[in-house]
């Protein structure tokens, strides 16, 4: 009964959980979340599911973590995801339409006023200035503020000789004789709201024409307080009531801009500067001309194989391709081979029981374990310098040679190896000690009874027992030295180079590093993924051939 | 155990010995460097072992004090070291728990119980997790960054991110384990049934306590694995101060200045955990607890 309610009650939460998600606006990812959360119930309630139960949550871990990135970087390889192409479509398009230019055709002189606590813009245009008799009195008129004067009226007077220059006394009175102006003028003066000034938050602020605002600007406020308030006033994009926008453009002058792309119903863009058409590509990525220019910013696009197709055509690749995936095997195979059998070798000593201090000496052969790799990567690549290194400067004390361990295609081979069996035997080291534990202890009584010596109960006992557990150890660990990134690169960098290849490869180089190094050069992620995928093919393919010799995942049971 | 020893007896303990204590020299001499370097007064990577000078300038800045150096100017630490090693403890500690919590169940089904596609999953799951993650790194932003947006606690630069992210590496844990379980023979876990213990019974109570040496090697490897980690790490954190140790001690190399001496005080740092649960785990790794379990 109690889990019949705890059922009802879990499917409840799942539910509400994944309409939230659906609400959200992320359909896929609700459908999603509902089939894990789902499987989930069935698997801890279902009597059927009993032995999932303990699958369940590492099986969950590991899809999430693994399988999916994997996918996606997969997935990746078909694109091409570069720094050129780095956007969405959708996001590219959202860029472009983005853009603005400033139109300079009308320039508005804007003087800050204070009120009240805040600060009110006043814009003026151009045509406010008096540059011939036909504007000057409207300035006059709302200059002096005077509520709902139409312009037609006072424009009659304008008509005159009577030009006033600047900002003359109000002239409405007089000169009725003028013709009537065509209709109203525009306005030509706004005010906007009272702004705070205090952040530099980008806002976006309404104008309103200012003869019929009930506001009158007195004293403008001097320059230096404009310049003290300058980022803020630059943050603001004011908005007239026709539509058109405009921003600060210098410390006394808006100028208007408008979007440069306006979208057409086709879903080309049309350049409202040049008037030329662009027209998205799917197959380059980008938006081109009529003339086939390609117009930044890119977008992703599906390439199908053309990353893979690359990788095996191109002869820049193809060249130091098999000279690096040889020494990766070698180094893998040999670096799997020294670790684990030295780490072996050091279990046994260490778990004989007329050793004393065994306990001190565990302790302190893990320690290498216990640093950070890169950080002993980077102080054995100082010990092993040529000229200052340690190593160095003991064998010339002891030997007098000075061996140069970088420039050297097989002593900078060697040192890798050295290095990396430094750096792995703790693991085995700890891997046996801790398999050893389960091989029952009269055995060896036995064996001693019967008087057999050490080698004896390694090769009879230890290691047929050992054997079974840590065989996809050792294959898991050559997977792990194939793909060593961080030490081939952090030692080397791959070097010493080849001398006669147009990619970057050097002696050193394991694939991932060689990849790493081209992809890198052309910063292309799609590219990239597609080779880290056929090396995944490689590496997989190696290790199901060692799993099926080995025939590993038959379990045996005593 | 008595038993009569041969002559060569004593020889052989000194060789080994002796073996040990040169091998120890070799093995421990770059960690010996690191820790003068990060003595040395100035930054540099090499010069003598033992330090003619001794100068706390970097273990003051790795422990958040300030000093003043020899020009009179107050130097304060650029970065909260023991902050990153708070962090680094909590990620380890957390995600090498549920690690092991989840390699644990998931070893028991593969080792004792049947089910389809068996040998089919535990392959695959070996083999998924060679892909080369140099370049997996995008996929984890996009992921957490969208997991983010839902759930705020997990989302990029958090620390719950790096644990969960963590969770996708038991792969080899749970291969290990199975590995164990299955030296460990299945008779006894029968008896407890046939006395009428549950099956979860049997496995909490028989199993996992036969084998608790293995439990506590994994939990070492998978604290070390994730103090040391540090691709998954630098994506998903990026703030100073959530950054863990390795992470942040690579703010150190700056391109042209690489700051030896603050850089190996703060390596020196980042051992200190793991030899304490190292040491810790040490009583857990205890043999014989199979031994007399079954008879012949």
């Amino acid at each position: 009964m109690l889990s019949r309610i705890g059922t009802v009650l879990a499917a409840g939460v799942a539910l509400l959980l994944v309409f939230q998600l659906y609400v959200g606006g992320n359909a896929l990812l609700a459908a999603a979340v509902a089939g894990g959360l789902g499987l989930a119930i069935f698997v801890y309630t279902a009597r059927r599911g009993y032995t999932y139960r303990y699958l369940f949550p590492g099986l969950a871990g590991i899809t999430l973590f693994v399988v999916l990135p994997l996918v996606y970087t997969v997935w990746i390889g078909f694109t091409n995801y570069s720094a050129k192409n780095l956007l969405t479509f959708e996001r590219a398009t959202e860029v472009l339409l983005g853009e603005v230019y400033l139109r300079d055709t009308v320039r508005y002189q804007f003087t800050l006023h204070a009120d009240g606590a805040g600060f009110r813009l006043v814009l003026r245009t151009d045509e406010d200035e008096p540059s011939d008799g036909s504007g000057g009195s409207e300035t006059g008129v709302n200059e002096s503020g005077l509520p709902g004067a139409p312009a037609t009226g006072s424009a009659g007077s304008a008509a005159t000789g009577s030009a006033t220059t600047g900002s003359a006394g109000p002239s409405i009175a007089g000169s009725a004789g003028a013709p009537p102006p065509p209709g109203p003028r525009p306005p030509t003066a706004f005010v906007s709201p009272i702004l705070p000034l205090t952040g530099t938050a980008a806002q976006r602020v309404t104008v309103v024409p200012l003869a019929g605002s009930g506001f009158s600007p007195g004293e403008e406020l001097p320059l230096k307080d404009v310049i003290a308030h300058r980022d803020a006033i630059k943050a603001i994009t004011v908005a007239f009531p026709d539509g058109t926008a405009a921003a600060m453009a210098t410390l006394r002058e808006f100028t208007p801009y408008q979007a440069l792309y306006l979208q057409n119903p086709d879903g080309t863009l049309t350049n409202q500067k040049t008037k030329e058409r662009l027209t998205p590509s799917q197959t380059t990525g980008f938006y081109e001309t009529a003339a086939g220019k390609l117009v930044e910013p890119g977008f992703r696009v599906a390439v199908g194989g053309d990353n893979y197709a690359r990788v095996f055509t191109d002869a820049k690749f193809r060249g130091p391709f098999l000279r690096v995936f040889a020494w990766t095997v070698v180094f893998a195979g040999l670096s799997v081979l020294i670790t684990a059998t030295l780490g072996m070798m050091l279990a046994e000593l260490l778990s004989w029981e007329r050793l004393r201090f065994a306990g001190v000496y565990r302790v302190l052969l893990f320690l290498p374990y216990a640093v950070p790799g890169f950080i002993s990567i980077l102080v054995f690549k100082g010990l092993f310098n040529r000229n200052f290194g340690e190593i160095n400067l003991i064998l010339d004390a002891l030997l007098g040679i000075r061996p140069d361990w970088t420039g050297d295609a097989i002593l900078a081979r060697i040192m890798i190896l050295i290095v990396n069996t430094w750096l792995g035997y703790p693991y085995f080291m700890l891997m046996c000690m801790g398999l050893q534990k389960s091989i029952p202890h009269d055995l060896y009584e036995a064996s001693a009874l019967a008087g057999a010596g050490p080698l004896t109960n390694f090769f009879q006992i230890t290691w047929p027992l050992i054997r079974k557990p840590l065989t996809p150890l050792l294959v898991a660990s050559f997977a792990y030295n194939f793909n060593n990134f961080v030490l081939i690169f952090l030692l080397t960098k791959g070097k010493p180079d080849f001398l006669d290849t147009a990619a970057p490869a050097g002696e050193t180089d394991v694939l991932v590093t060689y990849t790493y190094r081209t992809a890198f050069d052309e910063h292309s992620f799609g590219l990239a993924a597609a080779i880290s995928t056929i090396i995944f093919v490689i590496v997989a393919i190696l290790s199901v051939l060692n799993l099926r010799l080995t025939k590993t995942a038959a379990s045996d049971s005593r | 155990m008595p038993i009569v020893a041969s002559r060569s007896h004593r020889w052989r303990v000194v060789a080994a010995h002796g073996f040990l204590l040169v091998f120890l020299l070799f093995t421990l001499f770059p960690l010996l460097m690191v820790i003068s370097i990060s003595l040395r007064p100035g930054n540099f990577a090499s010069g003598s072992l033992l330090p003619e000078h001794i100068s706390w300038e970097h273990w003051k800045l790795a422990l958040g004090m300030s000093y003043t150096d020899v020009d009179g100017k107050l130097v304060t630490p650029p970065f909260p070291v023991l902050r990153w090693l708070w962090n680094s403890v909590k990620v380890a500690t957390v995600a090498a728990s549920l690690m092991l919590l989840l390699s644990t169940t998931a070893a028991y089904a593969f080792a004792r119980l049947r089910f389809r596609f068996k040998a089919l999953t535990l392959n695959a799951i070996l083999l998924l997790q060679m892909f080369p993650p140099v370049l997996t790194l995008i996929a984890f932003y996009a992921i957490f960054n969208m997991l983010g947006d839902h759930v705020s606690w997990l989302g990029i630069d958090s620390l719950a991110s790096v644990m969960l992210a963590y969770l996708g590496l038991i792969s080899l844990h749970i291969w290990t384990i199975k590995g164990y379980f299955e030296t460990i023979p299945s008779e006894i876990e029968e008896a407890a049934r046939v006395d009428g213990a549950s099956a979860f019974q049997a496995f909490r109570r028989v199993l996992l306590p036969m084998a608790v040496p293995i439990l506590a090697v994994v939990f070492i490897l998978a604290f070390i694995s994730n103090i040391i980690e540090y691709p998954i790490a630098s994506i998903l954190l990026v703030s100073v101060d959530q950054m863990t140790l390795a992470v942040g001690s690579n703010q150190y190399l700056y391109q042209q200045h690489y700051l030896w001496g603050d850089f190996a005080a703060a390596a020196v740092l980042s051992g200190l955990p793991i030899t304490v649960v190292f040491l810790l785990a040490q009583r857990w790794m205890v043999s014989g607890l199979t031994a007399g379990g079954l008879k012949g």
